[in-house]
This record gives C-alpha cells, sequence and structure tokens, in this order.
C-alpha cells in the first residue's frame, strides 16, 4: 500500500467511531426512557454514519479491492486501533453517558483540528461530523450533570462509573506511529496537544455536577496498538457475524 | 347533565363524525369514544415500543454498515411513532406511566406478530416487507379517522412505514438476487412470517368484537376480511417478482372474485399467542419491564435534578 501510514491514521480514527456506534445500537429498544433511547440511537447514526465516510476514504487510499464492509467487519481483533474506552460495555446508563462524555469532550477538539487538516477528505469529514458530535458532547455533558445533581444513588452511581472509566482516558493521547508521521505531514491532528484543554473541560463539567475528579495516575492503554480488552471479542462476533458466516456476498 | 342534554351532545357528536369533522381533545366526547380511543392508540403505541425489540435483535449484527444505519433509523422511527402516539393518547386524559403500567401488567395489548423470533437477517427483509405492509394497509384509512390528533400522527407514521415496507422489501430483493444460500434464507423467512402477517389482520369479521362501532367512529373503514384479502392480493404479485413462494398450497387466482382464495388461518395459534403464550411473549415483557426498572434510577435523577434546579431559580428571584 502506498500511503499506509495514512490508511492507519484514518482507522485509528473511524475504528473509535465504529466501536461506539455498535456499543450505542446495543441499547436501541432499552433505553431508561423514549427520549433518551432516540437520543442514543441518533448517537449511534451519527457516529456510522462518520465511519462510513472514512472508511471509503480508507478503501480508496488500500486500493486492493477492499470495501468499507471489508475494512469494518473483515479484520483480526488485533487490527482494530480504537482506544479502550469505547469498547467498554453498556454496565448501565452511568457508564453509557460517562463513556460519552469522556469520549465526546475529546472528540469534538481533535475534529476542531481535523477540520484543518491539508487533506481535503478528512477535512470535509471533519467538518460535516463536527456539528453531530457537538450535540453528543451537549447530551452526554447534560446527563453528567443530570445524574451528580440528581439523587444520591445517581451520584453515586455516575461517580462510580467516571472512576471506573478514567484510566482509559490518557490513551485518547498517545501517538502510534502512523499517526506521527502523518502529522509531521501537516494532515494529522497532534493529540497530545489536546491535552490540558481536555481535561480541563471534563473536570469543570464534573465540578458543576458536584462530581469529584478521580486522582488516580494510572492509567490502560493498548488499543491503538491492537491490544484490546477482553470485552473487544465478544463485540466483534456480533459485528462480523454475517460477514463471517457468509462470506462473499452482498447484502 | 340530564339524560336529554346527554342525548342532544351525543346526536351532535354523531353528527359531526358523520361530516367528517375531527374531534379535538378539548371537545365533549362520549366516555365511550374516550375509551376506545385510548384502548386503540395504547395498543398501537405499544407495538411501536414492543416492535423495536425484534428487529433491534439485529443492530449489532447487520451485514453491512449501510444496513446497519438503515436499520438502526427505522428502529428509531418505532421509537418516534410510540412518542407520537403516546403524545395524542395522553391527550384523552391518561399519562405515559399509566399506558406503561398497563403494557407492563399486561392489561394492555400490542400487536400479537411481535411475539415471533427474529432468527436470520433475512427476518428483517421479511418484517419491512409483510409487517409494515400489513400495518399500512390496517394504517392508512386512519388518516382519515374522527380523532384529530391519531389522525395527524398517522400522516406521518404512514409516510415512514412505506419507507420502511420499501426498504424491506429491497433486502428481500437482494437476498433473492443472491446466492442459493441467500434465497433459500428469504424463503425460510417468508415461510415463517406470512401466516402471522395474515393474522395480524385480526380475527375474522364473524369473531370481531369491536369492529361495528369502529366503523361508525371511523377507527376503522374496511372489515378484517376485507384488509385482509386486499394484502394478499397485493403481496402475492411482489412474491412472484422475488421467485419466492408463498407457503400456502391453496392460494389460487379466481377469476370470477378477480382476487386469491387462501387457505385456512390457524387461528388456534392466533388465540394463543394473544393470550401470551407465544414463543417470545414473555421475552419480550421482560425486555420491556426490564429497560423501565433498570432506567428508574435515571428517571428520578431527572426529576431530581430538574426540581433542584427550579429551586435554584426560585432562590435567585427572592
Amino acid at each position: 500500500m502506498k500511503n499506509k501510514n495514512l490508511y492507519n491514521y484514518i482507522l485509528g480514527i473511524a475504528d473509535n467511531s465504529l466501536i461506539l456506534g455498535q456499543r450505542l445500537g446495543e441499547l436501541c429498544g432499552h433505553g431508561p426512557s423514549l427520549e433518551t433511547d432516540i437520543a442514543c440511537t441518533n448517537m449511534s447514526l451519527d457516529l456510522l454514519g462518520q465511519v462510513r465516510s472514512y472508511y471509503q476514504y480508507a478503501a480508496k487510499i488500500a486500493g486492493d479491492g477492499r470495501t468499507e464492509d471489508d475494512i469494518a467487519m473483515l479484520r483480526k481483533e488485533r487490527e482494530y486501533f480504537n482506544v479502550l474506552l469505547v469498547e467498554q460495555p453498556n454496565t448501565d446508563f452511568g457508564y453509557t453517558m460517562a463513556r460519552q462524555f469522556l469520549f465526546d469532550v475529546y472528540h469534538f477538539l481533535m475534529l476542531t483540528e481535523l477540520e484543518k487538516s491539508t487533506d481535503l477528505n478528512l477535512s470535509a469529514i471533519a467538518k460535516k461530523s463536527i456539528k453531530e458530535v457537538s450535540y453528543h458532547k451537549r447530551f452526554s455533558s447534560d446527563w453528567i450533570k443530570r445524574l451528580g445533581d440528581g439523587t444520591e444513588e445517581s451520584h453515586s452511581r455516575i461517580q462510580t462509573a467516571i472512576n471506573d472509566l478514567w484510566t482509559y482516558t490518557d490513551e485518547l493521547f498517545h501517538q502510534t506511529e502512523a499517526d506521527k508521521a502523518i502529522v509531521a505531514e501537516g494532515v494529522g491532528v497532534d493529540v497530545t496537544k489536546l491535552k490540558d484543554a481536555y481535561y480541563e473541560e471534563v473536570n469543570a463539567v464534573l465540578e458543576e455536577a458536584t462530581l469529584s475528579v478521580p486522582q488516580s495516575k494510572y492509567f490502560q492503554k493498548g488499543g491503538k496498538q491492537g491490544i484490546h480488552t477482553e470485552h473487544m471479542g465478544y463485540l466483534l462476533a456480533d459485528l462480523q457475524y454475517m460477514q463471517r458466516t457468509y462470506p462473499n456476498m452482498e447484502w | 347533565m340530564s339524560g336529554d342534554q346527554i342525548k342532544n351532545l351525543e346526536a351532535e357528536f354523531e353528527a359531526r363524525i358523520a361530516r367528517d369533522e375531527k374531534i379535538e381533545p378539548k371537545d365533549w366526547m362520549p366516555e365511550k369514544y374516550r375509551q376506545t380511543h385510548i384502548r386503540q392508540i395504547s395498543q398501537h403505541a405499544h407495538s411501536e415500543i414492543v416492535g423495536m425489540l425484534p428487529e433491534g435483535n439485529w443492530i449489532t449484527r447487520a451485514p453491512s454498515l449501510r444496513r446497519k444505519v438503515a436499520l438502526l433509523a427505522k428502529v428509531q422511527d418505532e421509537a418516534g411513532h410510540g412518542l407520537y402516539l403516546y403524545s395524542a393518547c395522553e391527550t384523552l386524559g391518561i399519562t405515559r406511566d399509566e399506558l406503561y403500567e398497563q403494557l407492563h401488567s399486561g392489561k394492555a395489548k400490542y400487536s400479537s406478530i411481535f411475539n415471533y423470533p427474529t432468527v436470520t437477517w433475512a427476518d428483517m427483509g421479511a418484517i419491512g416487507w409483510l409487517v409494515d405492509g400489513a400495518a399500512i394497509i390496517n394504517q392508512v384509512p386512519l388518516c382519515n379517522t374522527s380523532f384529530g390528533p391519531y389522525a395527524r400522527a398517522m400522516v406521518r407514521v404512514c409516510k415512514e412505514e412505506s419507507f420502511h415496507q420499501r426498504q424491506g422489501y429491497e433486502i428481500m430483493l437482494k437476498l433473492c438476487n443472491g446466492t442459493p444460500e441467500q434465497k433459500e434464507m428469504a424463503q425460510d423467512a417468508l415461510n415463517r412470517w406470512w401466516w402471522p402477517s395474515l393474522m395480524m389482520l385480526g380475527p375474522t369479521d364473524d369473531m370481531s368484537v369491536h369492529t361495528e362501532q369502529s366503523m361508525k367512529w371511523k377507527l376503522k373503514r374496511k372489515t378484517n376480511d376485507e384488509l385482509r384479502q386486499q394484502f394478499i392480493d397485493q403481496t402475492v404479485p411482489q412474491a412472484d417478482i422475488l421467485g419466492l413462494t408463498i407457503p400456502d398450497p391453496d392460494l389460487k387466482w379466481n377469476e370470477e372474485r378477480q382476487s386469491y382464495d387462501f387457505g385456512e388461518i390457524n387461528w388456534d395459534e392466533f388465540w394463543q399467542v394473544v393470550k401470551g403464550h407465544g414463543p417470545m411473549n414473555k421475552e419480550r415483557m421482560k425486555a420491556r419491564v426490564g429497560a423501565w426498572e433498570r432506567g428508574e434510577w435515571v428517571r428520578d435523577a431527572a426529576m431530581a435534578h430538574a426540581e433542584k434546579q427550579q429551586e435554584r431559580k426560585n432562590k435567585q428571584v427572592v
């Protein structure tokens, strides 16, 4: 492949949206209210729409006849580059919102920079996505505040979720070799530079939600290198079920 | 109010309906009209919400990204239909929570078709094509029903349903033009969904208890048997295009009636499922009740937060 770094860089971005979209899709029809159900489905739809644009572009770069679906559904677990945060399960609505919030703040900052990319395809995808993600961020931040401020039970549940997922936040700012190369070309976003703004914004929302900012300095990583948590295999088993069971067919 | 006054109101009410005027929530209406509408609209809303489950079962396993997005959007439309229908129902003086309570306790019914399992991807095609197809036949006349909020909700619902039906048929078409294995999957789905889809149009006219009154109030414009015949006549040629066989050995074109004759429907199965003993009745209710119970702390938190916000606002004003 001529531009392997760009291809891998795109997968790194797209896989986050794919896996989070898949997780949100699991909840469709099972939300705490019709309104939240519709909103979570909406976010899933937005993310998967973005994913299609990214993979279509990646397929073009790969130029080996693979389609967006081949890229989305026919890789081995070790070849998915999403961060560990997005693959975490929907333990309860608190975890779902905490995961969403911790990702949305990052996602918004990243897209704001990606829009400035010299790669016009990526810039256009970012421009379209940023409107959607700004809504996601508002939705998840509002729920963090609602749950933090709401009842004793909701406060304790959302605090637990934030504490548990905090360990996956640092990885958002790691760079792979492909990332570094693409940043150097002026195409990619240097995520290391987003870290301060990220924690500042996250901490402000947590404070408003009367939640405490976790102090742990121990973080987990590995997703960007394709080393995932134990949840990932099951998620992929669902995602890939049809493509694996009925190979080489059109749907 | 005296008996005569009520009689006058009733006569005026029936006359308005006969003139095709819409009845609005604040208008006077006979108690039976109100109750019948609460029953029918909520049953319809519940069907949308329970109907999300069998299709939701395939969202994570959809075979392509395009299909996944389309399926998500479809199931989301159903949630939206549930939302407007519950709202239409609430205008009759009942809350959404009360309606949920009726669903969860088993007092309220929902369409029995959703008590069948979705076991292959082709079921997503068959449901869109057949189940949404039958629903449209049932629902198009409701766009002109007498109760305003219901009629208006149905206009939007029907538009989206017809889109869903085309989407379902397109899934079937793709399967039927695919490999032999895909075509076999499509045939198998048709075999399983055909008869339940016919049952969806309700018991035969001689067994249907609500027909007469519902016709008068324009909640119904055709009888169940007429609707079923219309569905069959419309669907058989579509199956021919797909190259699929309708699983009814007695199905035959009747030149004289210009309609299809068809075989005996297994009404024992229909009543078994209606009474709660279908393949998925218990699972569907467990999923609904489970989601509601698991969500209680979230809804409580939202209420508590809203109240606290209000208090803070009030304090600021003082």
